[in-house]
């Protein structure tokens, strides 16, 4: 079976499908640019950052912004997002500020959640972004539980969860996907197929020829898209948001990019695979496209990039010496919180028994 | 003798194993092309094929029980899991169904599948990656559950486990891989459920497993600079436990600190001593005690984890509490 490739802007940004060329204000496209920009300028200063020592571990996602900001343009803010460590985009899209992002990173005294998680594993309740786990897949279920959840209580927002081509592979995508459907819940499936999980190649994850197709046998639309290209992207969410609030269930999405960089800052990608591979999708690059198309409608000039670059290298500056500052480590007593919803006797009694150590030990908050 | 890492021995023992039995073979996440993500099984694909060394999807659910399945009828997995944290996603085939099956079946099947890869906290890798699993899988009737501290131990125990007729869950440590040691030339194995004296001692037993027995010996060194000489046991086999070493030990010693990087809560020190207290009743000085990881999950921050694993400074402060010298 042959699934159309969606897009609606080619690689120099023109369109070519204007039938499905979102109608966004000047104002909303120029965000979503930015915010595009904004991950892959925050990647290549992170990734130093890491490599300098200074953060333990660092993701970028490089060549696939457009996957973070198209889908999440096309929700509300009242709708959830169920990352996983790859799409940061999609919580500054939302506001998530630079200076608590880098704050997570560190795992200081001001990180929101409190030195306990892994870089990039950020958790933005307020803006309706959930915890990010590392366990592959387990997101999938949980945001069809949570569309479940608002059509229970009456509400009509829905959940959109993102995950690898590898994620496919598990069990809870199968159990998200046939749960979603057979209960009509609210829910955008965003597979990001990106071509590699760490070493693996896609060919490992399926003998399908898309991911998209996958859906016809839960009884759910299945949409391939070009994953670097924003506006098809938004497009295809935007519709398939609108199917999930009516009530007629989920959709999944194929985004088609590719992992341009390392799986992480622990991996080298040259051992196992053509460096000519993400050479070759630099053409592709996301965000040029998107550039040239605003250009192209005379939303965004080199003065605007000039101008949005050296803030951006100012604003960065400023929260990455802020973060610095910070406490290198929330206090100690701080272990013990949040494992119960109170605090219980025998965890308050290894916290004095920590205490007394301490006291006898070394300089009391070592 | 020859010198090799953890890593290497561990490498040896799968190759030999599937040089010497054309029914073991090698499946996992990442096992093939990329010869594991902790470089465990180096060079196996190159040298058995892709039939014998096999790479999967992302799930562990699904090729944990797809080598239950193969061990059913008669060849010998081993299924390596890029850590035991995503074992978990995999607990349903593990403890209902590996560990279960040959009783269910009257003992119609046998299931020789080992299940291994790294557990424990490595550095700064969080909740959902730094746990210490054996407590879960010790608790299951049906499974031997096997952790090596050293690469001799790794190699030989290893082997063993692949011979054997009972699905095993082999935990490396996560921070063992570079260590080097000494191992026997040529072929040889390690039993099973049998511990090692990893020193000698007469006035306190210090029992830990994997990265704990170093941590152990760690203490044992700290300890003799305050002319207190401790004895450290190894069981190297959490289950079936070498309790006959344990008892004769703390019984020569009177003294049993128990060291165990995972959390308190009926944890493996736990039963290990509910065991020495019934046993060594009589010849107990001082209650048994445990040195453990935190009870909670993880942190990541460096300085918040360190409090909470298991370090040679503590252990050494509880066990001058059960000399009573502090
Ligand atoms: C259950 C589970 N198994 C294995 C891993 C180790 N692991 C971390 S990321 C990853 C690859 C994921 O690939 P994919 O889902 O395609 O996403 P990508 O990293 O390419 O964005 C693997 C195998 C894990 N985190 N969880």
């Amino acid at each position: 079976m042959k699934l159309e490739l969606v897009r609606v802007l080619d690689d120099d940004g023109n369109v070519v499908h204007a039938e499905r060329e979102p109608q966004f204000a000047p104002a909303e496209l120029r965000k979503i640019y930015e915010t595009m920009l904004l991950v892959r300028l925050l990647d290549e200063r992170l990734l130093r950052l890491q490599r300098q020592g200074r953060i333990g571990f660092y993701l970028t996602a490089t060549g696939e912004e457009a996957t973070h900001v198209g889908p999440t343009c096309a929700l509300r803010g009242s709708d959830w997002i169920y990352s996983s460590y790859r799409e940061i985009g999609a919580a500054l899209y939302r506001g998530y500020p630079l200076r608590v992002l880098l704050c997570q990173l560190f795992g200081n005294a001001e990180d929101p959640v409190k030195g306990r998680q892994m870089p990039v594993h950020h958790s933005v309740r307020n803006l309706n972004f959930v915890s990010i786990s590392s366990p592959v897949g387990t997101q999938i279920p949980q945001a069809v539980g949570t569309a479940m959840a608002a059509r229970m209580t009456g509400r009509d927002d829905v959940a959109l969860t993102y995950f690898g081509e590898g994620g496919s592979s598990t069990g809870a995508f199968h159990i998200g996907c046939n749960f979603a459907a057979v209960r009509k819940a609210p829910v955008i499936f965003v597979c990001r197929n990106n071509g590699w999980a760490i070493s693996v190649p896609r060919s490992v994850q399926t003998a399908a020829p898309t991911f998209a197709q996958k859906a016809i046998a839960y009884g759910m639309p299945g949409i391939l898209v070009d994953g670097n290209d924003a506006l098809a992207l938004a497009w295809v969410t935007r519709e398939a948001v609108a199917r999930a609030r009516k009530g007629d269930g989920p959709t999944l999405i194929e985004a088609r990019t590719y992992r341009r960089g390392p799986h992480s800052s622990s991996d080298d990608p040259s051992v196992y695979r053509d460096p000519a591979e993400p050479r070759e999708w630099e053409s592709h690059d996301p965000i040029l496209r998107f550039r040239k198309y605003l250009a192209n409608k005379g939303h965004w000039t080199d003065a605007d990039e000039t101008a949005f670059r050296g803030a951006f290298d100012r604003d960065y500056a400023l929260a990455l010496a802020e973060a610095e500052a910070v406490a290198p480590k929330p206090a100690l007593g701080t272990l013990f919180d949040d494992v119960f919803a109170q605090r219980p006797w025998h965890l308050a009694e290894q916290a004095v028994e920590l205490e007394s150590h301490l006291r006898k030990w070394r300089a009391p908050d070592a | 003798m020859p010198t090799v890492s953890y890593r290497e021995a561990l490498n040896q023992a799968m190759a030999e194993e599937m040089e010497g039995d054309p029914n073991v073979f090698l499946m996992g996440e990442e096992v093939g092309y990329y010869n594991g993500a902790y470089k465990v099984s180096q060079g196996l694909l190159a040298r058995f094929g892709e039939k014998r060394v096999i790479d999967t999807p992302i799930a562990e659910g699904g090729f944990v029980g797809v080598g239950i399945g193969a061990a059913m009828v008669g060849l010998r997995p081993i299924i390596e899991l890029m850590t035991w944290n995503f074992s978990l996603v995999a607990a349903d085939q593990i403890i209902n169904n590996a560990a279960k099956i040959r009783q269910m079946s009257g003992g119609q099947f046998t299931l020789p599948v080992v299940f291994r890869g790294p557990g424990g906290s490595a550095h700064q890798l969080a909740a959902q990656h730094s746990q210490s699993t054996e407590a879960f899988w010790t608790h299951v009737p049906g499974l031997k559950v096997v952790m090596p501290s050293t690469p001799k131990d790794a190699k030989g125990l290893l082997k063993s486990c692949i011979r054997d007729n009972n699905p095993i869950v082999f935990i490396e440590g996560e921070v063992l891989y570079g260590d080097q040691g000494e191992i026997p030339e040529g072929e040889y194995t390690i039993p099973i459920g049998v511990g090692e004296i990893k020193r000698v001692g007469t006035d306190v037993t210090i029992i830990g497993w994997s990265k704990m027995a170093k941590v152990a010996l760690e203490t044992a060194t700290l300890l003799a600079e305050q002319g207190i000489s401790a004895e450290v046991v190894d069981p190297r086999t959490l289950r079936p436990l070498d309790e006959e070493l344990i008892v004769s030990s703390v019984k020569k010693t009177g003294r049993c600190v128990i060291l165990e990087e995972g959390w308190p809560y009926n944890g493996v020190g736990a039963e290990i001593a509910y065991r020495v207290a019934r046993l060594c009743f009589d010849d107990l000085d001082h209650p048994v005690e445990r040195l453990t990881g935190n009870d909670l999950p993880m942190p990541y921050n460096r300085k918040l984890e360190h409090h909470c694993v298991p370090d040679a400074e503590r252990a050494a402060e509880l066990v001058r509490k059960v000399l009573y010298l502090d």
